[in-house]
């Protein structure tokens, strides 16, 4: 069998979540046998396609190189991915919203049922999947002859980015579906991403104090690029507003990297951040319910050893 | 402000879709069916939907039912588990415990012939029920104020604002809420409604009543392993880790489904503002007698809800010129058997034959009277004789202890059927029991293992309860002075303990200087903290509609 | 123009979902069940839509058991005109469902069909796109502002790393996100009045659909619970770790 896993990114950089896609289809190869083809469709994105066929574990790289793909609309996308699917047993794409958006497509043009984002393979037709919000996980088993699969990539380690060489082999097929067109993107221009789309999460809680001591969180957040969130705790103190609540009921947030800072770890705050792949504590109270879920944990007082890991990073 | 809103007109508008007032409901339009007459009927609930606030034990006696829906069994009420076996504790101490015999138990606690029910699920079925003959039930509205014609008679109700936020300014979502009439308004909002609460004061309900006496219940849902599952054991005790002088006592059913309920009451005249009713449960679970039932389980749900139960010599005049209060929001539970969904569903009975036969007399048709042919026909009713009999049951406990007045009650309730030629009488207010926190022990409680016994933040997270954030405050404090300037420095500030979810704190900040927080969005709608405040300076009031927890199968 | 709504009954938000001790599903016994928040904005959108003038008629459209009319009706409630119940008691994947709403899209001739971007119970994230492929129309997926104008939905929807705008043409399919409106709350009259909304219960066989589900479930489990990790001594050691065990640093 072979696999094809549908590669992110923006034309110029192949994006880091595809090494874990691979490594999803490595691990169906694992179990069944089998080659990874990876398809880079884009406009001017040769670079893409070069940094693809490095990644362990590829045995070529398809490139649709074409103005209809600059975008990849939902449409075009799934008019070249339903053309190229009679080759491959498996199309795998990142749980993006890119991926998200025209993978359903492709699989009902193929009559298959698609499996959402999969954060574990058991076997070519057994994935488990996070349902009710990662409150449950469910093992699911497809009798599809195809299957259509996206993949939560913190669900999977990447793969080496260098090491391989495959060869990238241009595909011809450029259909537009001429019934939806692009308009504009507006990246993303405040310095601290959203909440809800961060990568990095710094929050504070109860133990800040004040609203104002939140500003010692400012300064990390800006160095790592991070979102700054809070505890309930915190909001309903006064602290700072309610839109920065990470929590049951506010924001379920699962970023690389979650730094909470002066909070307790009530179960109503862990509800909202425990799918953190990375959770780092810092509380000054070694009995706090939020040690027994970080990874990693620091017991001192946030006022003393903030600025520190604000020089430090 | 003066605000516009809209009205509608009902003949009946029943507030709390509970027992009493699904009862009211559904056995008036029984009568408008059949005597073929049509009347407007709605019952308002401030729960997301009906049953998500209704938490009770419960053994229930049929009885009520049986008259309500005699066929109640082929309409599927689930009353599915007969009670097989009673056993009742008294605990000495953390390890010992010792079983009363069956011949010494009074006999209004033996439960054969009772049903082990999820009062939620019961009460879900009756609005199914009730939506069948026509009654018109809106789940989500909360009804927030209590409205009066010119002459101060009651008009009907108001349901509250929608999309008020915190700072008291319309939000996006801004409704306005609505007002209705009605001929009859009938307050079953359980105990301590808050509406029911502003018409005992207004109409001095209580004129010559007892003082009313409260207990809190905090319960939870286990699941438990099948081999350990005894559908229909009903277990009862008192004792540790109570000290005498705080009464109350614990209960733990097997129920269907490999699921058993286990809860705790204390009565709230409790004086010691250092105990802490949600620790005492927390650690009775450790006891062997209920250990053994829950080792192998896991924890499906919490919830906690105050209980009334002065009994009959606290019952209140139920009605007024406009409406009636019904239930435990007047208190009509009966405490010997420490049950109180057939003795409200009667009261509902009652109220609705008395409305009926006021709507259909030419006098009393406009409504807005008050509804004195009720008192006879309550008086008529066995629930006057059953509560009239247990009249001293609580009183005998509040008044000997928990050892001699369970044997003061043994030998009123067995030998006598309830009839000893006296009445005991307990007029002291449960707020105003409290010893000075300096002249009472301080309670050490052992922390919990999260196995057993659980953190409150924990366990208010099974209660399923929440609140939109962006609203005003619905625990209003008359002083806020008082938590820290009277409370804290006499009591300790006990509502930190008292409320079973976490509601108030003391916190200091940095430079040490104490605030008291009011969480909220944690509250549970138990009103305990409405009842035992010291100062009575918290008021609770309905917060926005389908606010609060979302019980399951409790 | 007509507006064509699918919305889906599923747990309410509130509560917390527990897995059966059996692990063959999230025990759903008695437990509040409400329309599915993306749902409702989808409601709420389309009701705007008729509001500023641009919509004529929105239909509302649900697939399952007897019980989803109780979610029909609270979008009745909330402004729909009226309800078709597609009713199934069996478990129906997300592509039986696109094909079930593109039969009631042929016979309705929406212009505009609008969907939550996925569903909270299964997070699938599926019907509105499978819906457009089965249909050929145009979608834009986690809708964050919509506007209907001259034969075409211009759309902003939410992407990873910010937002992109679409423009569409007619008829096209819609799925909501978060951000897109804050529905309102249905009033007591309203909710009385959609109790006489109409409301069409069709069956798949009669939509010509056969229904599969090729997706087997063979257990649920609750997540695995966090295990804690290591405390560190110091600041140094903190984004040592960081920066080479975890490597979530530079």
């Amino acid at each position: 069998m072979t696999i094809l896993v549908i590669a992110e990114h923006d034309n110029a950089e192949l994006k880091p979540v595809t090494l874990n896609v691979i490594q999803a289809a490595t691990d169906i190869v694992k179990s069944a046998g089998g080659e990874i083809e990876v398809l880079v469709a884009g406009a001017g994105c040769q670079a893409v396609a070069d940094a693809a066929a490095k990644a362990a574990g590829v045995s070529k790289v398809l490139l649709a190189d074409s103005a209809i793909y600059s975008h990849q609309l939902a449409e075009n996308m799934s008019l070249l991915v339903t053309e190229l699917a009679a080759n491959y047993s498996h199309i795998l794409a990142p749980a993006t919203t890119t991926g998200k958006n025209f993978m359903p497509r492709v699989a009902a043009v193929l009559d298959v049922a698609q499996i959402s984002d999969i954060i574990a393979v058991e076997s070519a037709d057994t994935f488990k999947r996070p349902i009710y919000a990662g409150n449950a996980i469910a093992t699911v088993q497809s009798s599809e002859a195809k299957q259509v699969i996206t993949v939560r990539g913190t669900g999977f380690d990447a793969v080496a980015a260098e090491g391989g060489a495959a060869a990238v082999e241009a595909i011809s097929f450029a259909e537009d579906a001429g019934i939806s067109r692009h308009v504009a993107d507006e990246l993303a221009v405040s310095d601290r991403p959203d909440l809800t789309a961060a990568s990095v999460i710094i929050s504070g809680g109860r133990g800040m104090g004040n609203g104002d001591n939140f500003k010692l969180l400012d300064g990390v957040a800006d160095k790592l690029g991070a979102a700054v969130g809070a505890s309930r705790a915190a909001v309903d103190a006064g602290f700072v507003p309610n839109d920065m609540q990470v929590g049951q009921t506010g924001k379920i947030v699962a970023p690389e990297l979650y730094i909470a800072v002066g909070i307790s770890g009530a179960i109503q705050h862990l509800a909202g951040m425990k799918d953190s792949k990375v959770i780092v504590a810092i509380n000054k109270d070694e009995e706090s319910p939020i040690f027994s879920v970080a990874d990693y944990g620091l017991v001192a007082d946030l006022f003393e050893v903030m600025p520190e890991f604000e020089s430090k990073i | 402000m003066t605000i516009e809103r809209e009205s509608m007109e009902f003949d009946v508008v029943i507030v709390g879709a509970g027992p009493a007032g699904l009862s009211t409901a559904c056995r008036l339009a029984q009568l408008a069916q059949e005597n073929d007459t049509e009347l407007m009927i709605c019952v308002v609930e401030k729960g997301s939907e009906v049953g998500a606030h209704i938490l009770s034990g419960a053994v229930m006696e049929p009885r009520a039912m049986n008259e309500l829906f005699p066929n109640w069994k082929e309409l599927g009420a689930p009353l599915n588990t007969p009670v097989t076996e009673d056993q009742i504790f008294l605990l000495k101490d953390e390890h010992k415990g010792r079983q009363i015999p069956n011949a010494l138990v009074p006999k209004t606690m033996h439960n054969e012939g009772n049903y082990i029910v999820s009062l939620g699920n019961v009460c879900r079925w009756l609005a199914e029920q009730a939506e069948q003959l026509g009654v018109e039930i809106f789940p989500g509205f909360a009804a927030s104020e209590v409205l009066y014609h010119e002459d101060g008679s009651v008009k009907g109700i108001a349901t509250g604002d929608m999309g008020i936020s915190e700072a008291g300014e319309q939000k996006d979502s801004y409704m306005p809420g609505m007002e209705l009439h009605a001929k009859y308004t009938i307050f079953s909002e359980g105990c301590r409604g808050h509406l029911g609460k502003e018409l005992m004061q207004r109409f001095d309900l209580q004129s010559d009543a007892d003082a009313q006496h409260y207990g809190i219940g905090i319960k939870e849902l286990w699941d438990i392993p099948a081999e350990k599952s005894e559908p229909g054991l009903v277990l009862h005790g008192a004792g540790w880790p109570m000290s005498n002088d705080t009464t109350g006592g614990f209960f733990l059913y097997h129920t269907e489904n490999n699921q058993a309920v286990v809860g705790l009451i204390i009565d709230l005249n409790y004086s010691n503002p250092h105990l802490s009713p949600f620790d005492e449960f927390q650690r009775l679970k450790h006891h062997p007698v209920l250990k053994q039932h829950l080792e192998g389980g896991k924890r499906v749900s919490y919830g906690a809800r105050a209980i009334t139960k002065g009994g009959f010599n606290a019952l209140p005049k139920m009605t007024f010129p406009g409406g009636l209060v019904l239930g435990c929001n007047a208190g009509t539970l009966n405490f010997a058997k420490i049950k109180g969904t057939h003795t409200a569903m009667k009261s509902g009975m009652v109220a609705a034959e008395s409305i009926f036969q006021a709507l259909s007399s030419a006098e009393q048709q406009s409504g807005n009277q008050e509804l004195t042919t009720f008192a006879d026909n309550f008086k008529n009713s066995w629930l006057y004789d059953e509560l009239y009999r247990s009249r001293n049951f609580g009183p005998a406990m509040h008044k000997f202890g928990a050892i001699m007045g369970g044997a003061f009650n043994f030998v009123d309730q067995n030998i006598f059927n309830g009839k000893l030629p006296l009445t005991l009488r307990d007029n002291s207010e449960d707020h105003a029991q409290l010893k000075l926190a300096s002249e009472a022990p301080v309670i050490d409680y052992p922390k919990p293992d999260g196995v057993l016994s659980f953190d409150k933040l924990s366990s208010v997270f099974l209660s399923n309860t929440n609140h939109e954030e962006d609203q005003l405050c619905h625990l209003k404090l008359t002083d806020a002075q008082i938590p820290l300037g009277q409370n804290l420095t006499r009591f300790a500030e006990p509502a930190q303990r008292y409320c079973p979810a976490g509601v108030y704190e003391v916190v200091e900040d940095e430079e040490g200087a104490q605030r008291f927080q009011i969480n909220s969005q944690n509250c549970l709608h138990c009103k305990t903290c409405d009842i035992k405040d010291p100062a009575q300076n918290i008021t609770w009031v309905v917060p926005e509609g389908a606010g609060g927890p979302n019980y399951p199968n409790m | 123009m007509k507006v064509l709504v699918a919305v889906k009954r599923v747990i309410d938000y509130n509560v917390k979902v527990r897995v059966k001790s059996d692990c063959s599903d999230v025990d759903l016994a008695n437990t509040k069940m409400a329309l599915n928040p993306f749902c409702e904005i989808a409601v709420e959108e389309a009701i705007r839509l008729k509001e500023k003038g641009v919509a004529t008629e929105v239909v509302v459209v649900s697939i399952g058991d007897k019980a989803c009319q109780e979610q029909i009706r609270t979008a009745l409630a909330l402004g729909a005109d009226r309800g078709i119940q597609v009713e199934t008691d069996q478990a129906v994947d997300s592509l039986s469902v696109a094909k079930l709403l593109k039969a009631v899209v042929a016979e309705e001739q929406p212009q505009l069909v609008i969907l939550g971007k996925q569903s909270i119970d299964s997070d699938n994230n599926q019907t509105g796109q499978m819906l457009a492929a089965l249909t050929a129309m145009p979608q834009a997926t986690f809708a964050s502002e919509l506007t209907v104008a001259d034969g075409k939905a211009t759309v902003t929807r939410e992407v990873d790393g910010g937002l992109q705008t679409l423009e569409l043409t007619l008829p096209a399919v819609v799925t909501t996100d978060l951000r897109l409106n804050e529905p309102r709350y249905a009033s007591l009259p309203n909710i009385m009045k959609a109790k006489r909304k109409p409301l069409d219960v069709k069956t798949p066989d009669a939509l010509g659909v056969a229904l599969k589900n090729n997706v087997k479930t063979l257990k649920v489990e609750p997540p695995a619970e966090r295990q804690g990790g290591i405390v560190v001594a110091s600041v140094d050691e903190l984004v040592e770790k960081l920066k080479n065990e975890a490597k979530v640093i530079g």
